[in-house]
């Protein structure tokens, strides 16, 4: 019982220690690849430090709103993090705390108070990013619900501890046309829910065509920190929901022991660094679609979610 | 054994995902590249379900179907079509892409509903729950695809996919299809390419563009 607990604050610690470094290993590939020398890998850390630092700025007719966002915002992932898979492949202290739906519900939370906290300011830039993030928002969401409904469906279960064991056994799951076609879909999810390139450019300082960035415009110092280090760690929390639950359980560690648990961490670190390789090669050949082309990419992603249900439903 | 099938069901939702693919491309190019996939799942599941019980008449259909729709048709249309047919960015469409693919969607759920009863009275042919509602539904999304697409060379890629979607049905119902039948059907669309692609060039060269729309009125003055 008292390994559970601890177990499961440590996939908490790898998560919030690592998500900078994805990032920053994330910008460095991609800067290599445009033949660039790019940022150092832990430039992520030292901007953390540097807003930890300064002072912060709030504007006198923001509400409430406006201060608690980034904590909201940063407490989001961890709570997420609780439920889900990171290093073991058997269920932890807080696993049935809430299923699949519960942490995307959660994972959302942070997005509905980021949007708020960016009309607070009445910053003109940041409505407009709030109200383009919610027209990507209430398009990925179809998406998201059907992709978790057909995988419990294939699992008959929610928890994502009992679904990531479905695909490997027998091993013939992990070719079902299901499985494939629904990793196919929760990619273009996490592209469109990251503001990543075929949706938004995470790297334009263009406030006009800027969707993801716009929000936190407003926030300096702590909070801006808290923001950005909440970001990243969605963004880390999405891809360990891909390629541990959605992709297959490789690497975890499935016994009780110390050492099993610390080499799973490196284990992790290089499925998402493939991970992030795959996305390099995906943001450096397509460019940006148009704002109102982005209800296509969603529409082929939420097609591609529903094929992958019938298939499974009607086998 | 098993493992076969569930490669052969992958190949029927890569194959289906693919003619949504030539349904909701805005580009030529990669409208024919879809087509090109498809083409290319339609080998495999062609070659999957030869193996299991070992018939040579369903390795021949992947064969033919490998070079004439992947290596063969592709290049030819490359090769006759000129260059401002084929590399169009936009193709101009007779309704937006999400309602088309919202149609799509439902034409396959209806593809799945119909192949019910077939499916039910010969369930002791391996592989037909995955192969008839899947073909189906490719035949439907060509047909689709041929209403919705306003120029000519989309229009044949989507007449092609039908095509394809009633290979896709067939290779699972006809486990002993003579391999004349295959020949024949694969010179046929072979003419058929090649008579539509000549005039869809003719088209291009005197008007200007091969939407069909716009043809259907006379004109005197060539050049709109």
């Amino acid at each position: 019982m008292g390994k559970h607990v601890l177990f499961n604050l440590l996939q908490v610690l790898v998560v919030m220690g690592f998500s900078p470094l994805a990032v920053g290993v994330l910008n460095r590939l991609k800067e290599i690849v445009e033949s660039k020398r790019g940022p150092s890998i832990f430039q992520p850390y030292r901007d953390l430090r540097k807003l930890f630092s300064k002072d912060e700025v709030v504007a006198n007719e923001s509400s409430w709103i406006f201060r608690v966002t980034p904590y909201v915002v940063f407490t989001a992932p961890v709570f997420v993090v609780l439920l889900i898979p990171v290093l073991t492949s058997y269920p932890l202290f807080w696993a049935f705390m809430g299923d699949m739906v519960g942490a995307g519900f959660v994972l959302a939370l942070g997005g509905f108070f980021t949007a708020l906290a960016a009309v607070d300011t009445a910053n003109p830039y940041g409505s407009m990013g709030a109200s383009r993030t919610r027209m990507v928002g209430f398009l990925v969401e179809p998406v998201f619900l059907i992709v978790f409904f057909s995988v419990s469906f294939v699992a008959d279960s929610t928890i994502p501890y009992i679904v990531q064991q479905k695909w490997v056994t027998p091993m013939a799951n992990f070719f079902e046309p299901s499985h494939i076609l629904l990793l196919v879909a929760f990619t273009m999810l996490i592209l469109a829910e990251k503001g990543r390139i075929p949706v938004d450019n995470p790297s334009g300082h263009f406030e006009l065509a800027m969707i993801e960035e716009s929000k936190d415009l407003e926030y300096s110092g702590c909070g801006a920190a808290l923001m950005m280090w909440g970001g990243w760690m969605k963004f880390f929390v999405l891809i360990i929901i891909f390629s541990n639950v959605l992709l297959a359980p490789w690497g975890l560690a499935s016994t009780m022991d110390w050492g099993a648990i610390l080499w799973a961490i490196p284990l992790i670190l290089t499925k998402i660094l493939f991970f992030i390789l795959f996305l390099v090669l995906i943001e450096s050949s397509l460019a940006k679609l148009r704002l109102f082309r982005i209800s296509e990419f969603l529409s082929a992603a939420f097609v591609i979610a529903v094929i992958a249900m019938l298939t499974s439903v009607f086998s | 054994m098993t493992f076969i099938f569930n490669l052969n069901a992958l190949a029927g939702g890569l194959f289906i995902t693919a003619a949504f693919g030539i349904l909701a491309t805005r580009q030529i190019r990669a409208c024919l590249r879809f087509f090109i996939l498809q083409s290319l799942f339609l080998a495999a599941s062609a070659l999957l379900l030869g193996l299991s019980p070992f018939s040579i008449h369903l390795m021949a259909v992947a064969a033919i179907n490998l070079i004439i729709k992947v290596f063969f048709l592709p290049w030819f249309l490359r090769r006759l079509l000129s260059k401002e047919v084929y590399t169009r960015r936009e193709i101009s469409q007779t309704m937006t892409i999400p309602s088309a693919l919202l149609i799509a969607l439902a034409l396959t759920i209806g593809a799945y509903f119909f192949s019910l009863p077939w499916v039910e009275t010969a369930s002791t042919i391996p592989a037909i729950h995955i192969n008839v509602p899947i073909g189906l539904a490719g035949l439907l999304l060509g047909a689709l695809t041929l209403t919705t697409r306003r120029e000519a060379v989309p229009q044949l890629l989507g007449l092609l996919a039908m095509e394809n979607g009633a290979f896709f049905a067939g290779i699972a119902i006809a486990q002993g299809l003579p391999l004349i039948a295959e020949l024949a059907l694969a010179f046929d669309v072979l003419v058929l390419i090649f008579v539509a692609a000549v005039l869809t060039r003719a088209v291009h060269e005197r008007i200007g563009s091969t939407a069909v729309g716009r043809l259907s009125s006379l004109r005197e003055d060539p050049h709109p």
